[in-house]
């Protein structure tokens, strides 16, 4: 092998491992920080049983927000058609956050119920994000799912 | 009346816009100099148009012309001046319109500033340009015409959103379009080249300043956004990876990749097909980033339903940009690569490892923003991927960069010498090393803040000690040339990012506390005493204001008003206060009444101790000054007349590669 050769095998080589070492730590970067959207009729159906942490979506229940005397502890329920999940959440909530609200809170399960430990509201009450619209029109095929149908709102705010 | 103004001068400029296109492409191909000679005046054509356009919006926002649909969705008779102008380029309709109005700006500079460069050549870029145009042109008018009426008329407009009423909202857009519209010039240039099947370095020369104009409009832009995302949406975080972020920040990677191509292109001649393809890339990011933003594509592709024309355009104009432009490189890159070879140990090589990890870094952040629609296409459930894979993966990418990043000066162009390099890293890690220890003491133990200060002195380092040795070898007045002492500035501004970055997210403190008027909580050395909530109004809104007396051993360091707005159509916003300092931010965001019938009483707040926080933005603001700085070296303005410039191209380059 003449020199030439042996050099531009190195450099073939040198990059088939870089790009084996990136192609695998991004595998598993993104492996790590997948997140799930979830309602919860799915949820209590025990979809979410294989995941640690996930995104449970869908509407705050009228009344059901209460909060603590002492602290900053919300507990609230969010529903969907067919399920309901109560969500325990210690913090300040977002502007809009407020009953018949779509919400999306990340976090798990604690037993029975979710431990969020971020609680997004977005856009305004006639506004239900478009991916929540399409999860919880997935769990409960054939039924109608109330909210806006202007997905373009969502994305202009920035 | 003036709306079908607006509207048809955008008409006259679609059709100007083709003219500027097509017949001086046709020119340049036959060789037709009257066809060629076309480009200047139709460009300068249709920028009149798209400036009557643009002034007519305006002019509606100004005058309440609700009969306008985009003027009354997005403003109303309280909004003040200021925010109606403002509310322009508030939403989709707008914005495009802004995007086109900026492109001809940066048109009518290339077609003002190239009088020495070739007729064809110029006459290939302003085609070029004008085809971008055109795609931008019928986006609007086919899809998303800013002049629609609404009639009946209302009596009041809605709102401009109100996270927008904030004046770093009134600049940002603009000055990130600026950025993104900028790399067009580098990428027609690169077309241009394509078509004429050669590219002279002193062509090369010519596209660098406008490629560090646009790239330090674009980190103005970026600096700019995240400033308003920590002062505005009250969560204190100052980067959030989110799709819009990204979406600004892929063009940033590629660009700051392209910039440092280039000067291997114009300086060395090789890496030509590089800086090309990185050119394309930087500009089809751009392209994609203002689309992700506006147009509603990453909150899933279903959300094209709601206008399926405007989603198909934007996939028609990216298929036909990116497809395009990379087939005619296919075709026609081997014929301008090209170059001088290097050493391993070459400024040519750390510029080729940074490059490297700059495109695969804006490749990473790519897949992560669109995987949700991956996994849409592919039926794998509605996913999102977590900020904790970006910033492993960045860092990670980024470690060989500022590693690299104090020996790019010192390196020397075809083949380097160990022996320096050994002497700096020496210095530089003894000073790195040292002041890792001292700061060691300071933080705690705390890891990622002794890295950051390392890293950074690093840096700063790293480049005084060229400095100095440019000051020490140098005659007085040939030390820093512009280009060098942008270069200088923007490494150095590295250095102050990274001190911003590590030690405001591992040392910050966070407090979600419970306060009721009276009561005092610390964070920090700092306590905050809550001293209750009055109601407070402005010019379109309602809303209760806090006071927090911050006091730092019994004396009282600073008085916050963090409010919580309500705006004429109930939409509620967080004003946080922030205090701000050299070593430190303190930050109050108003959260929720504990009762809501008792405003008097309890509140939710969130208390912040940010240090060094600033110094991320200052960083961000050296890298823009030095990107100024570069651009307005002498040596880029192209001095001779076109006709002789191709012999006297090769003994420039030769007689700077001496100096260099």
């Amino acid at each position: 092998m003449n020199p030439t050769r042996k050099r531009r095998l190195i450099i073939v080589v040198l990059v088939l491992a870089a790009a084996a070492v990136a192609s695998g730590l991004t595998v598993f970067a993104l492996q790590q920080n997948m997140n799930y959207l979830l309602t919860p009729s799915q949820v209590q159906s025990g979809e979410a049983s294989g995941y640690k942490t996930f995104r449970l979506g869908g509407m705050v229940k009228q009344g059901s927000i209460q909060k603590a005397g002492d602290s900053l502890k919300v507990t609230f329920t969010v529903i969907d058609a067919n399920g309901a999940m109560p969500v325990e959440y210690t913090g300040i909530l977002p502007d809009l956050f407020r009953d018949n609200q779509s919400v999306i809170a990340t976090g798990h399960m604690d037993n029975a119920h979710f431990v969020a430990t971020e609680v997004l509201a977005k856009h305004d009450e006639t506004y239900m994000p478009q991916e929540l619209k399409d999860a919880m029109a997935k769990a409960h095929e054939g039924k109608k799912v109330a909210g806006g149908d202007d997905a373009m709102k969502g994305t202009d705010s920035r | 009346m003036t709306p079908e103004l607006g509207q048809l001068a955008l008409v006259l400029a679609l059709l100007l816009a083709l003219a500027q296109s097509i017949v001086p492409l046709l020119g340049a191909w036959r060789g037709n100099r009257a066809m060629v000679a076309v480009a200047r005046p139709a460009a300068a054509g249709q920028a009149a148009f798209v400036l009557v356009a643009f002034a007519l919006l305006v002019w509606a926002f100004l005058r309440f012309d609700f009969s306008v649909a985009y003027v009354a969705d997005n403003s109303n008779l309280a909004l003040p001046w200021y925010y109606r102008i403002a509310a322009v380029w508030g939403a989709h309709e707008g914005s495009m319109l802004l995007w086109v109005f900026i492109l001809n700006v940066w048109t009518l500079a290339v077609a003002a500033l190239s009088r020495n460069l070739p007729e064809v050549f110029v006459a290939r870029v302003l085609a070029v340009l004008g085809l971008i145009a055109v795609g931008f042109l019928a986006f609007i008018l086919f899809t998303s015409n800013p002049f629609a009426r609404l009639l009946p008329m209302p009596l009041d407009g809605g709102d401009l959103n109100p996270v927008l009423q904030d004046p770093g909202m009134t600049f940002h857009p603009p000055v990130i379009y600026m950025g993104y519209v900028g790399f067009s010039v580098a990428f027609a240039f690169s077309i241009a080249a394509l078509l004429g099947g050669e590219l002279e370095q002193a062509w090369v020369r010519w596209a660098r300043s406008w490629t560090n104009v646009a790239w330090a409009f674009l980190t103005a832009g970026i600096v700019a956004g995240s400033w308003w995302a920590y002062a505005e949406l009250g969560w204190g975080g100052w980067w959030f990876w989110d799709p819009v972020e990204n979406a600004s920040f892929m063009p940033w990677l590629v660009g700051t990749a392209l910039i440092h191509a280039q000067a291997v292109t114009e300086k060395r001649g090789s890496l030509r097909a590089w800086t090309i393809l990185l050119s394309i890339f930087a500009f089809s990011l751009s392209l994609l980033g203002t689309f992700l933003v506006r147009s509603g594509v990453l909150t899933s592709v279903h959300a094209f339903a709601s206008d399926p024309r405007r989603g198909l355009f934007i996939l028609c104009f990216l298929l036909v940009v990116v497809g395009g432009s990379l087939l005619l490189y296919a075709l026609r890159a081997p014929k301008v690569a090209g170059g001088k070879a290097f050493a391993p140990v070459s400024r040519e090589s750390a510029i080729l490892v940074g490059n490297l990890m700059f495109t695969v870094a804006a490749a990473m952040v790519l897949l992560g923003t669109l995987f949700p629609l991956i996994g849409d296409a592919f039926n794998l459930g509605r996913i999102s991927v977590g900020p904790p894979y970006f910033g492993f993966l960045f860092t990670l990418l980024m470690v060989p960069v500022v590693l690299l990043l104090p020996f790019g000066p010192f390196l020397r162009w075809g083949r380097g010498e160990g022996g320096v390099l050994r002497a700096i890293a020496l210095r530089a890690g003894i000073g790195a090393v040292a002041c890792a220890l001292v700061a060691a003491v300071f933080v705690h133990g705390q890891l990622k803040a002794i890295a950051g200060v390392a890293a950074a002195v690093w840096c700063a380092v790293g480049t005084l000690l060229y400095v100095y040795k440019r000051f020490r070898e140098m005659p007085r007045g040939r030390r820093y040339p512009a280009e060098m002492g942008g270069m200088l500035l923007a490494h150095f501004g590295l250095g102050v990012f990274l001190v911003g970055v590590l030690l405001s997210e591992s040392l910050s403190v966070t407090r979600d506390v419970r306060m009721a008027p009276g009561d005092v909580q610390t964070v920090g050395a700092y306590a905050f005493r809550f001293d209750g909530v009055k109601q407070t109004s402005g010019p379109n809104w309602r809303g209760s204001q806090g006071t927090v007396s911050v006091i730092r051993n019994g004396e009282t360091l600073a008085v916050m008003h963090p409010q919580k707005r309500t705006y004429t159509r109930e939409q509620v916003q967080t004003e946080s206060a922030i205090d701000p300092g050299f070593t430190r931010d303190l930050y109050v965001a108003l959260g929720d009444p504990m009762d809501a019938s008792n405003p008097a009483g309890a509140w939710a707040m969130r208390l912040y101790y940010k240090p060094f926080i600033r110094w991320l933005w200052a960083g961000g603001l050296f890298m823009m000054l030095g990107g100024f700085l570069a651009a307005a070296d002498r040596r880029f303005r192209v001095r001779r007349k076109s006709e002789s410039s191709e012999a006297a191209a090769l003994p420039l380059a030769t007689a700077r590669e001496s100096r260099a």
